[in-house]
Parts: C-alpha cells; sequence; structure tokens
C-alpha cells in the first residue's frame, strides 16, 4: 500500500516532466473548423423540432424534448447561488455538428480534430488504460471504441445518439427517470437540447475491470454542449466511468449543461469520476445523480479545475437497504472564478451509508463554496453519514463558504459533520523552501498535500493533470502572501 | 566552507532579540553556542536560516564569502546552510521521498537522480537514524512523535548532504540512547569541509560530540567566547554568573 503510493508520486512526477519535455500542454488553443450543421443563435420552440429532426428521432424523445423547453422556457434563471446573469442566452449556439462521421477507428476521424484529441492525450490513454472510449466535439460523439472483450459479455457503450438508434427500448427505460427535466432549469435544457454524451451499459454480474472513458472537447465559441449520459451497472456488476473536458479560452461565454444518469443496480457497484479543465470563459451547470438500490454503491470522484462558474452537486439517492456511497470532490478556484460545488446524499432506506469528502483551495480572489444536502428520511433506521469539509486559502481575497444544509428525519440516524479552513502556513513554507525547494514549489507540495487524500483516488492520468495545474497556478501567483 | 556572523541584530515582531553578534565557524569546526533560556539563541537559527518573521536590523551573514543577510531560505539552503530545526513542523500530505527528491536536485543540481537509488539511500538513512524504513511513504512529520522529528531533522542531514550545519537543541526531547545516537552520527559525518553550530541550553550532547569552540549568549549578545571548558564551567556553576560578566 504504502509504496504504492510511493511509486505513484514518482510516476506523477515522471509524466509531468515528459509533458514538459513534449512542450507544456495548452488546452486554450482552438481548431478553425466549421461546423456542418448549426441551429445558429438562440433557443426556440423550432431548434428543439430542427435537433430531433437532424437526428432523426423517435417521436417520444421529440416529444420529451418540447416538453422539456415549456419547462426550461418557464422557469427562472437560480438566484441562489453564484450570479448567472452573465449568460447570454440569445447568442448561443444550442447545437453545432462538427462532422457527420461517427468513427470507431481514430483514422477515421477528421484530421484536424484528430489532431486535437491526440493534443489532449486521448487516444494515448485509451491504449494504456481505458475499456473503452468516446470523443465528443462540440454537439457530437465522434468516435467510439469498446475493446472486443467487452463487446462479447455483452458491454454496451456508445454515444447517446447511437444508442438511441440502436437500443431505443433501453435507452427509453432510463432516459430522464433519474433527473427529468423539471428538476432545475439547466436540467430542463439539457433534456430539450441534447446532444451527445455516453450510454453505457453493464449487463449482470459482469465486472469491467478497465475504466470506460468519454472525453468532451467544445471546440466552437458561444457553444452550448449538452451532452447526456446514462450509465447503468445491472444486478452484480460493476463499473468505473470517467469523464474528462477542456475547452479553448474565448471572449464569449460557453455553457455546458449537462445530465449524467446512474443506475447502480442491486450488489452493483458503481464509479464516476470527472475531472473538468474547462476553460474560464466556460459556465458549468451539469446534474448528476444515481440512483442506488439494494446493497448498491456508488462512488463519485470528481474534479472541478477550469470554467468561469461551476455549479455541481453529485447527488446519490440510496433507494435500496444497505446502499452506499462515497462522494470526493476536490475544487480550484482560481483567481476570478467561483466553484460552487458540493454533493447530495439522499438516504431512503434502513442501514444506507454516505460519506462525503469535499476539499476546497481558493488562489487570488477566487471562491471556492461547499454546498450540501443530506437528507435521511423517517423510516431510514440506522442510516449513516459523514460529511468533511475543508478548505484552503492562499492569498488573503481567497475565500471559501460552507453550506451545508442537513434534514434529518430519522431518530436512530448517525449524522457527523466536520468542517475546517486553512490558510498556507509560513512555517510549513519555510520549512520546505530551508531544504532548498523554491516558494512555489513549497507551495504547490502543501497544496497538493492538502489535496493528498483525494488524488490517491483518482485515476493517474487525472492526478498527474490536476498536479499540473495545481504547480503551474502556483507559479503564475509567483509569491504567496 | 566559513559561515561569518558579523554584528549581527535581529528583532521579531519589533523586539529587538540579537545584538550585534559575531561568530566565525570554518570547515573543520565544531561550535557550541549555549545560553539560558530567552537568551535569542533560536531567534540565531531562524534569522540564519532566513525564516521570514525575523527580521535583520544590522550586520551581515556571510558564507564562503558570499553576503547571504537578505537571501531567501533556498538560496542559503543552496549555498550549503541546513539548519535542524528545533520544532521541525508537520506538512500534511507532502511526502517524504517527493520531498527529499526535490530538495536534493536542487542542492546538487549536476547529480541525476535514480529515484529507486534514491530511494534505497533514503532508507538506509532511516535505518541508521533508527527510523522504520516505511517512513518513506509517510508525510513529513505528520503524526512523528518529537523523537522521530528529531531523527528525521538528521535524516535530512544525511541525505542532503550540507556544508555548514547548524543544529537548534537538537539535544531537547531526546531519550539517552537516541542522544547517543545522533552525536554518533554527527561525527560520522564531520569532516574538513563540515560546520557545526551546536546550539544548545545544557551541556549534555557536548559530552558525546566535543566542541573546540563555546560561545555564550546572554539577553542576546555573545558574553564570553571559550574552549570546551567553558562549557564544563557551566555546567557546575548555571548562567547566572555570566549575567553579572555581562
Amino acid at each position: 500500500m504504502e509504496s504504492t503510493y510511493v511509486n505513484k508520486d514518482e510516476e506523477i512526477d515522471r509524466l509531468i516532466n515528459d509533458l514538459k519535455s513534449n512542450g507544456a500542454l495548452d488546452y486554450g488553443f482552438h481548431d478553425n473548423i466549421n461546423p456542418v450543421y448549426s441551429t445558429g443563435k438562440g433557443l426556440s420552440r423550432q431548434v428543439v423540432e430542427e435537433i430531433s429532426e437532424i437526428k432523426k428521432e423517435p417521436d417520444w424523445m421529440r416529444r420529451i424534448r418540447l416538453h422539456a423547453y415549456e419547462i426550461f422556457m418557464s422557469k427562472p434563471v437560480p438566484t441562489w447561488g453564484p450570479d448567472l446573469s452573465g449568460i447570454d442566452w440569445e447568442n448561443m449556439t444550442y447545437y453545432s455538428s462538427p462532422d457527420e462521421v461517427k468513427a470507431t477507428n481514430w483514422d477515421e476521424v477528421p484530421k484536424e480534430i484528430k489532431d486535437t484529441f491526440e493534443k489532449l492525450g486521448v487516444p494515448e490513454m485509451e491504449r494504456k488504460y481505458l475499456a473503452g472510449s468516446i470523443a465528443q466535439y462540440d454537439s457530437e460523439g465522434i468516435y467510439n471504441s469498446l475493446k472486443k472483450e467487452w463487446e462479447d459479455k455483452g458491454v454496451v457503450f456508445m454515444d447517446l445518439d447511437s444508442a438511441l438508434k440502436r437500443y431505443p427500448d433501453l435507452v427509453k427505460e432510463y432516459f430522464a427517470k433519474a433527473v427529468p427535466p423539471s428538476d432545475n432549469k439547466f436540467a430542463a435544457l439539457n433534456v430539450a437540447v441534447w446532444s451527445g454524451g455516453a450510454f453505457l451499459y453493464v449487463p449482470r454480474g459482469v465486472h469491467v475491470d478497465m475504466p470506460l472513458q468519454t472525453y468532451f472537447r467544445i471546440n466552437g465559441e458561444a457553444t452550448g454542449q449538452f451532452e447526456h449520459t446514462i450509465v447503468v451497472a445491472d444486478e452484480g456488476s460493476s463499473v468505473h466511468y470517467l469523464e474528462g473536458c477542456t475547452a479553448p479560452v474565448y471572449s464569449k461565454d460557453s455553457l455546458h449543461a449537462a445530465i449524467v444518469e446512474y443506475y447502480v443496480m442491486k450488489n452493483a457497484h458503481g464509479r464516476y469520476t470527472s475531472v473538468q479543465n474547462w476553460s474560464k470563459s466556460v459556465y458549468n451547470m451539469p446534474t448528476k445523480r444515481a440512483w442506488v438500490e439494494e446493497n448498491g454503491n456508488m462512488e463519485w470522484v470528481g474534479g472541478s479545475l477550469g470554467s468561469k462558474i461551476t455549479m455541481i452537486y453529485p447527488s446519490s439517492y440510496l433507494r435500496g437497504r444497505n446502499a452506499t456511497t462515497s462522494n470526493l470532490n476536490i475544487a480550484l478556484a482560481e483567481s476570478g472564478t467561483v466553484k460552487d460545488t458540493g454533493a447530495k446524499a439522499i438516504h431512503m432506506a434502513p442501514n444506507t451509508s454516505s460519506k462525503i469528502i469535499a476539499k476546497s483551495v481558493s488562489l487570488g480572489d477566487g471562491k471556492s463554496i461547499y454546498r450540501g444536502l443530506v437528507r435521511i428520511n423517517k423510516d431510514a433506521v440506522n442510516a449513516k453519514s459523514h460529511v468533511q469539509c475543508d478548505a484552503l486559502l492562499i492569498n488573503d481575497e481567497s475565500v471559501s463558504y460552507t453550506m451545508p444544509h442537513d434534514e434529518i428525519y430519522e431518530p436512530t440516524a448517525n449524522f457527523t459533520h466536520e468542517a475546517t479552513v486553512g490558510k498556507i502556513g509560513t512555517e510549513e513554507l519555510t520549512y520546505l523552501r530551508s531544504r532548498g525547494l523554491s516558494e512555489d514549489e513549497a507551495s504547490s507540495l502543501i497544496v497538493l498535500g492538502f489535496l493528498d487524500d483525494v488524488m490517491k483516488e483518482i485515476p493517474m492520468e487525472f492526478a498527474v493533470e490536476m498536479n499540473r495545474l495545481v504547480k503551474l497556478e502556483m507559479s503564475k501567483m509567483g509569491a504567496v502572501g | 566552507m566559513i559561515l561569518e556572523i558579523r554584528n549581527l541584530s535581529a528583532s521579531v515582531e519589533d523586539k529587538q532579540i540579537l545584538k550585534d553578534v559575531n561568530l566565525k565557524i570554518g570547515g573543520g569546526e565544531i561550535h557550541a553556542l549555549m545560553g539560558p533560556n530567552g537568551a535569542g539563541k533560536s531567534t540565531l537559527g531562524n534569522v540564519l536560516i532566513g525564516h521570514p518573521d525575523y527580521k535583520i536590523t544590522g550586520g551581515q551573514i556571510i558564507l564562503d564569502g558570499k553576503d547571504i543577510t537578505y537571501a531567501t531560505p533556498e538560496e542559503r539552503a543552496r549555498a550549503g546552510l541546513f539548519l535542524a530545526f528545533q520544532s521541525p513542523v508537520a506538512v500534511e500530505g507532502v511526502r517524504i521521498s517527493t520531498f527529499l527528491r526535490i530538495a536534493y536536485s536542487h542542492l546538487h543540481p549536476d547529480e541525476k537522480i535514480v529515484i529507486s537509488e534514491f530511494n534505497k539511500r533514503i532508507k538506509e538513512a532511516m535505518k541508521t537514524v533508527g527510523l522504520d524504513e516505511s517512513f518513506i511513504s509517510r508525510s513529513v512529520n505528520d503524526g512523528f512523535s518529537g523523537g522521530e522529528r528529531k531523527r528525521f531533522e538528521i535524516l535530512q542531514m544525511l541525505i542532503l548532504k550540507p556544508k555548514m550545519i547548524v543544529l537548534d537543541e537538537i539535544d531537547s526531547g531526546l531519550d539517552v540512547d537516541a542522544l547517543r545516537m545522533v552525536a554518533e552520527q554527527l561525527k560520522r559525518y564531520f569532516s574538513r569541509d563540515v560546520g557545526y553550530l551546536i546550539i544548545t541550553h545544557y551541556q549534555r550532547i557536548l559530552k558525546d560530540i566535543e566542541p573546540q569552540f563555546v560561545h555564550v549568549l546572554v539577553n542576546g549578545t555573545i558574553a564570553m567566547n571559550g574552549d570546551k571548558s567553558l562549557s564544563d564551567k557551566i555546567e557546575e556553576n548555571g548562567y547566572d554568573w555570566l549575567k553579572e560578566v555581562a
């Protein structure tokens, strides 16, 4: 166990050096690709109809979209959190397709798009670590692959549009069930204009021992990305699904309003890991929710690094006896950004348990807010929940708030909550510097050390990315004070 | 390597602690700096390493002819200066192996580090100072006892190979066996290129590692310089008689 950690540290250092020697990665670049199809600026009933028509989808889907559109129009922009008045709804492009290709081999992907994903390291990750991979570019999934071994075992993994064509009944059974359009304005928007996202189905008793990943890239300026992802871990199965996201830096803001619906059946184990590193011109407003049935276990692991404003609260509905969930979340609020993140655990059955660990780092005038909900319903006998929120502030202007919301209706429930706020201490910095480390290195190590217990849980390549970003942010800031 | 402290004055939170301190420590020399509580001994250690909370109000610190009075802690470390802290802090989540590797790469930039060999060296040094090998994957001082922290300071010295070493109360909080180990390692590490400044309140460590020079700090000023016999005298008579001299 211990030596694994040492090796992981080394591996991370080594990979970062590799990245450096290959020229440090910069995700802010963009491709000059004209979409083959776009609905143009703005949203209307007609745009929704148009998207449905392009996709030649079943009528039930068209009707759900239109219903969701009505809900979207009727709901006000939420004002209980960060300021969302900057979202330019009229000038947003809601559907933009780069190409009609649905490749299953990287060589079939148009060169410029392929080059982009190469730069992001996606094909390499796929070769090294993944059981399957989807790449989405603006609105469409342009690449799907699943290793034959898993296909043979009945695993389904493809972009949701393709799944809707090939397995319409299966999609219909799960689509917008855990996250209905009535949930919130952004969920309604997603259901109305969704495009892309993944559909992952793991049959009973199948244990997929390598992760499956979707990589989301927004290329267009002022473009919305509204992927809808459904993961079904059928009875007694286990699966780990990953997501990564990046976008170029633009002066006009883009919007990412995804939905993830995760169904963890009886005795199944689901894991979801995402690291979002959107540029600072992206509003990131996803809704992610899991339904966890009897003896099921759901793990959420998330890193929110980039974006202008992120609001994300992955939720677990513990519906069956003994269902458990854990939620580990890291938020890095850089200067000029807001991370309003947290988790929800809804205990609906006896002996359910949840554990939420949220760690945030605020840099410059970055603001991080933990907002969470734990609800233990009456009759969720002996339910257990533990919430821990730790915040680290780097500058005097850095801000952190903790807003837990607890609703405990069951007297036998056991609920605990801990919260800490700290600053990088002079003593720690001086100690590390007195051994020759620069101020940047010392503060990076301290920040990464603060995040360490969560870093151990995330896949290597994401840890590398997190590590690189923290170091980059620290060196950009120069003196820490 | 020569460390020269010239007319050094320093303050903490606007309170003057050190006044015109003069010391010169050369390679192959062992100096002891003694003094009663509150004399400013630990302030000197912190000032020498460049702790930002300590303000130099006058004088100079020269290391091998180079003025490091206002250098950053890392510049001092890279120039070969090492402070074994009196109360080393814990740094949560920063693993010893990573920390030492980065430190070493700065202190010895021309040497290429092979990670597996370097880690082996750390483990061997851990055995030498009486820490379990498993400490290599632990975080810096995190959850260490007082004694383990002191052992880890000595380990860092052995690994990082500094030339001018300031030991701030290395003997405090150590039992007899640990103290003997520390003294033994200090003696083993000692050479013509290495200088020691042993800051201590008590005389006991000086029995195991004998200083050629003994200085006594009282009220922020060097009240007396002498040889080993001075420390013996202090053991016999305490510090009070010096206050009158100073």
